[in-house]
């Protein structure tokens, strides 16, 4: 593999729901150790993107690349696949009748087929990294929404994705506990994590994401760096939809 | 009641404590029959039901036949009387007179019920496994487990622990319902007190086998208040409840 192949390559997607068109032909290139944050409206397909890429949502049309592999066709084992795509969700979708480390050495255990003690270590040193070491026996519900986003996370992190896509990760936080959780994803991309991010934090986008794209209506109508997106945007759109967020107060 | 006219006498043939000492041992012997067909029809039930769940809750056009399959068998074994399958097969098979077949009547009435009952715990079943988000199955799946594994070991254990209440209801009518096996000429509790009955003209033995039944189920309710209490407890911050 050659160190400038693209870690992740979409070409003319799109995906319909019923009559709903809700991705109309997005393409897209991730660089390895690249973060790439997806910002738009709520509706524009910025879930959808995401689940597609999991291959959680069957695509219409186009093509997914990962590492030179055209995940998209058919035949492709998706469990396979989706063994080396982490994702987090918004609602954190933790199992609630598992205890924290059950949820995180699962996927190991039965998807990896890890043995359990080494499932074990390998969780363990994730929740001492994150702060969550005395929380192991802890069922989710008894977690604040921040220390179950990050037990989520840490559920994606056992996998050892080579790619990690966040969908909305703070969105169902309240706002004290939001910065916990970003805290955990800067880190991730200091250490160079290839990640995908659809957020609504803008200032966070602006931050740590190396390239920044609006999606609006099922397209990626403009994308560039953090300074040209929020700085001086050049499409109608995107300067409204950035208006509209300056006068939320929330950039 | 004590005033009524016919007091006396109904006292004399239901609340008969001679009739009592004399009918109950033989009455319990024959209960320990009805608690036999239980347990076994309840394991049977509680492995085939969750089968049919899980044929009748399979995603995608490829998997129609096997859904049809478990529709049919729910919606037949749901519709024809418990009394009605008893005598079907527990007269019928054996009437067929194949080698190799049991013709033992309490195997045969023990097999109708594990046929009616599994089609109405699989619904109870299927309410639950369709109760669990289909956001679980997604984070499962995320993570690369196999539709089979994210059954085993995020969806079913969530269902499971929902309908526990339920469960408990058919769990209840089965015991009840293993009186009926008496219609094939098994001597089990009910049996056994018509018989003592149908020889003295006093009813008390029909009381001692009520009671019986009773003391049964109450075990089991108190037992499975306890286990929704306990995954309570163990799942939720402590104040909620």
């Amino acid at each position: 593999m050659s160190t400038n192949e693209p870690a992740l390559v979409i070409e003319e997607l799109r995906k319909s729901f019923g009559k709903l068109e809700v991705l109309r032909g997005i393409d897209l290139e991730l660089a390895e150790h690249e973060v790439v944050c997806l910002i738009g409206a709520s509706g524009s397909g910025k879930s959808t993107l995401l689940r597609c890429i999991n291959l959680l949502e069957w695509i219409d049309a186009g093509r997914i690349i990962l590492r030179g592999e055209d995940i998209t066709t058919s035949g492709v084992d998706v469990n396979r696949v989706r063994r080396g795509i982490g994702i987090v969700f918004q609602a954190f979708n933790l199992f609630p009748h598992m205890s924290v480390l059950e949820n995180i050495t699962l996927g190991p255990r039965k998807a990896l087929r890890l043995a359990k003690p080494e499932a074990e270590a390998r969780a363990t040193e994730l929740l001492d990294r994150f702060g969550l070491a005395d929380k192991r026996g802890e069922y989710p519900d008894r977690l604040s929404g921040g220390q179950q986003q990050r037990v989520a996370i840490v559920r994606a992190l056992a996998m050892q994705p080579g790619l990690l896509l966040l969908d909305e990760v703070t969105s169902a936080l309240d706002p004290e506990l939001v910065a916990e959780v970003l805290e955990v994803i800067r880190e991730l991309a200091a250490e160079g994590m290839t990640m995908l991010i659809a957020t609504h934090e803008m200032s966070f986008a602006r931050d740590v994401a190396h390239r920044v794209c609006f999606l609006d209506e099922g397209v990626i109508l403009e994308q560039g760096t953090p300074a040209q997106i929020f700085g001086v945007p050049h499409e109608p759109r995107t300067q409204q939809f950035l208006q509209r967020i300056v006068d939320a107060g929330r950039l | 009641m004590g005033r009524s006219p016919g007091w006396e006498e109904v006292k004399q043939a239901f609340l008969s404590r001679d009739q009592l000492e004399k009918s109950f041992p033989d009455i319990l012997a024959a209960f320990w029959t009805n608690v036999k067909i239980f347990l076994v029809a309840e394991v049977f039930i509680l492995v085939l039901a969750l089968g049919i769940a899980i044929l009748r809750s399979l995603p995608g056009p490829v998997f129609f036949p096997l859904r049809a399959l478990a529709v049919v068998y729910i919606d037949l074994f749901r519709g024809i009387p418990t009394i009605l399958v008893i005598y079907i097969l527990g007269f019928g098979v054996p009437a067929l007179q194949l080698s190799g077949v049991p013709t033992d009547p309490i195997f045969w009435g023990t097999v109708s019920l594990v046929l009616v009952y599994s089609a109405y715990v699989s619904e109870v079943y299927r309410a639950g496994i369709e109760s669990v988000h289909p956001s679980q199955s997604a984070a499962a799946r995320s993570l690369g487990l196999t539709y089979g594994q994210t059954l085993r070991f995020v969806v079913v254990p969530q269902a499971v622990r929902r309908v526990i209440p339920p469960l408990l209801n058919d769990f209840i009518g089965l015991q009840k319902d293993t009186a009926l096996v008496a219609l094939l000429g098994v001597v089990e509790a009910f049996r056994q007190s018509q018989i003592e009955v149908s020889a003295t003209f006093n009813y008390t033995p029909y009381l001692a086998t009520a009671v019986l039944f009773v003391l049964l189920t109450i075990p089991l309710a108190r037992f499975t208040d306890w286990l929704v209490a306990r995954d309570k407890r163990r799942h939720l911050a402590g104040g909620l409840r």
